[in-house]
């Protein structure tokens, strides 16, 4: 701009144009924090949208964000809230991250599960799922002095009595390291395990061409594998509180190590919990998932959360060689026999309903709750889970399917 | 934009009523050359949009239909060996130089829909439909495509797009779609009409469907989708329906309870919906539409 003659309303016009984009890309860095997978092209021509006369018409505008920065259905039906929020300064119902991120900080988030000095804040809500450092006063100084057999004596430890915060992060690791060994020895079984061909005619006079046509080496074709796929539905509410800790962990190595996985959470209502999840850094996956699990602390509704999967997400995520791996303590505050109707609608769809039950470990408990008496007869596999062997103890049983 | 008003309106004349965000995302399209994602529940009229957008334009409608284990000789191009075996055999004891030019030359090169979408003069509509029925790999070689809109066939050469397609993809949701397909993509959510554009697209496809009737028809499918069926009716099941009604010889559904309640075949596809949808429903739910 220095070249031509610097008018004041071409200097005016910069100055705009400066607002715009540093707006534009402020919105940019909402959008991400919902959730939106948006990269420098979508801003370029976002730019370049607004610079054609759209930004003169608000309605027009965000029709055209919405197409150019939504990338799945969850995004579409969030979008008119931010954008009217952001840009018409309408008040939205949402909890969208938004403009300040001084909201954030003090958002009890479920990362004071790695941050320990930070464990006791927080107290109700998403913050349900800390395991408590005041629940076992006196052994607080216990578990430091223990030295190189501490990663053994773990193993038998039921999670809920896990007190000190480095043993809680050493199991947390061990799970993470336990999804990661499971995936490594289940695929190759796979592997091995491949038989049966049909000739494929057309790719063996391709091959034979060299030959004159006549066909020396056949091709053989072969059913492709899928991989098996693990959906694990976890239970979120206040009475798993003292796992929930330790399963997302679980959750988080499966994620990143099996091929094809996904996740939700249930407490009232279903998360689908995978993208949050898919985070590189543990810390930063177990934060994002304290904003998808607010909401809890009304009891546990599992047959309507599994009534929104089947509906929902069922035909989705579920194919042929699939698993359904439901942790929960099958304490039902809804409708029971709803929650019957759905594990034998799920039942028929995918391969095996693994249930997982912390509880059913502890002495004397027997399966009297309404809800977990109307599952059981369509769960293929039911154990305990509350400690890192039994969490060991299911992949022979994966391993097979 | 003037031009959203003018899609719309052209697109209603080849009979595809759309939405207003519908017209902006085809605008888009075009300004910004991004493919265009759609995506919704079965039978919202997803693949039509591809072949109204064709008429739009006055041009070709190639169609790639995905599938489980759709490769690349099938989608991209294949060289036909037959063909080249003849000539082998043809020319036995020639130059084995020449005769390799010749086998590997355009004359022996099978176009598949991909190949055959970037070589045409004028740009066609390439409708890749299902791609969520495709596998990971195939997506991310179609991913390169869509970037780079150029082919390396290593026997030829690279070819280059004479024409950049108008790209429409269409999903199921069966699978979860990579993020890098998605955000390459423009994105629009294909749902259920609203009543009033619902009975416009029965008047628009079905002849002899009157205003009254469609509205009709329209609302009794609105009310029907609000109750809880496994498989809820999409565009195409109502077209049947209001198409069987018309042969009929229907003109008012409140005269006909009966036959409403029969032919409710065409929009119940499940045992299950069919009972629940039992004769005292259907009259209740028909007792509603004014």
């Amino acid at each position: 701009m220095s070249c031509c003659g610097t008018t004041p309303s071409h200097d005016e016009l910069d100055e705009v144009s400066r607002l715009v984009s540093t707006k534009l890309a402020a919105f940019l860095r909402t959008l991400r924090d919902n959730g939106f997978a948006v990269g420098l092209a979508e801003g370029r021509d976002a730019a370049a949208l607004m610079a054609q006369g759209f930004a003169a018409r608000p309605p027009l505008l965000r029709s055209a964000f919405k197409h150019l920065f939504s990338a799945r259905r969850s995004d579409w039906d969030k979008f008119d809230g931010i954008f009217d929020a952001f840009w018409l300064g309408k008040r939205v119902r949402s909890r969208s991250l938004a403009i300040g991120s001084a909201k954030a900080a003090n958002n009890p988030s479920l990362k004071s599960l790695q941050d320990k000095n930070l464990a006791k804040g927080g107290g109700q809500s998403a913050t349900d799922q800390i395991p408590s450092d005041n629940d076992a006063p006196g052994g607080g100084g216990e578990g430091r002095m223990e030295g190189a057999s501490a990663a053994e004596n773990l193993a038998e430890v039921d999670f809920r009595k896990l007190a000190d915060p480095d043993q809680v992060e050493q199991a947390h690791e061990a799970a993470a390291r336990l999804a990661k060994a499971m995936r490594t020895r289940l695929t190759r079984r796979d592997l091995l395990r491949r038989r049966g061909y049909r000739l494929d005619l057309r790719r063996t006079i391709h091959r034979n061409i060299s030959h004159g046509g006549v066909p020396i080496s056949l091709v053989k074709r072969r059913r492709k594998d899928k991989p098996l796929r693990l959906i694990v539905l976890l239970d979120a509410s206040g009475s798993m509180s003292m796992y929930t800790a330790v399963f997302l962990r679980f959750i988080h190595g499966v994620l990143d190590e099996f091929r094809e996985a996904e996740a939700f959470l249930f407490h009232t209502r279903l998360a689908h919990v995978s993208d949050a999840m898919k985070e590189k850094d543990a810390g930063r996956a177990l934060d994002r998932l304290s904003l998808l699990a607010q909401g809890a602390g009304g009891g546990t509704k599992i047959g309507e959360s599994l009534r929104t999967f089947n509906r929902w997400h069922a035909p989705r995520v579920i194919h042929s060689r699939s698993c359904v791996m439901i942790v929960s303590d099958g304490y039902e505050t809804g409708d029971a026999k709803l929650l019957g109707r759905e594990m034998a609608t799920l039942g028929r769809r995918c391969r095996r309903i693994v249930w997982l039950n912390p509880m059913m470990a502890w002495e004397g408990y027997a399966p009297e709750a309404r809800g977990i008496k109307a599952a059981l007869p369509h769960v293929d596999l039911y154990a305990p889970a509350n400690t890192l062997k039994s969490l060991a103890a299911l992949e022979p049983y994966l391993a097979k399917l | 934009m003037k031009d959203r008003e003018e899609i719309a309106e052209r697109l209603a004349t080849c009979g595809y009523i759309a939405d207003a965000e519908l017209a902006t995302a085809i605008s888009l399209m075009q300004r910004l050359r991004r493919p265009l994602l759609l995506e919704g529940e079965a039978g919202v009229g997803k693949t039509e949009v591809a072949k109204a957008l064709a008429f739009l334009h006055g041009t070709e409608l190639i169609r790639l239909q995905c599938y489980e284990g759709l490769d690349q000789s099938s989608a991209l191009y294949e060289w036909n060996y037959q063909r080249q075996l003849l000539a082998i055999q043809a020319h036995h004891g020639g130059d084995a130089d020449a005769i390799e030019d010749r086998i590997f030359s355009e004359k022996y090169l099978l176009e598949r829909p991909l190949l055959a979408a970037i070589r045409r003069d004028k740009p066609p509509v390439l409708l890749i439909d299902e791609i969520d029925r495709a596998d990971d790999e195939f997506e991310a070689f179609l991913l390169e495509l869509l970037s780079d809109f150029q082919v390396s066939i290593p026997e030829l050469g690279t070819i280059k797009a004479t024409s950049i397609p108008h790209v429409v993809l269409t999903s199921n949701a069966t699978r979860e779609l990579s993020d890098a397909l998605r955000r390459r993509c423009l994105y629009h959510y294909v749902d259920y009409p609203d009543v009033d554009r619902e009975a416009r697209i029965i008047m628009a496809r079905i002849d002899g469907a009157s205003a009254s009737l469609s509205l009709q028809i329209a609302r009794m499918v609105e009310s029907i989708r609000k109750e809880e069926l496994r498989k809820v009716p999409g565009v195409a099941e109502t077209l049947d329906w209001a198409a069987a009604l018309v042969g009929l010889d229907v003109h008012d559904l409140h005269d006909v309870p009966e036959l409403v309640h029969e032919t409710l075949m065409c929009l119940l596809k499940t045992h299950e919906d069919r009972t629940r949808l039992n004769r005292e429903v259907a009259e209740r739910l028909l007792g509603k539409v004014a």
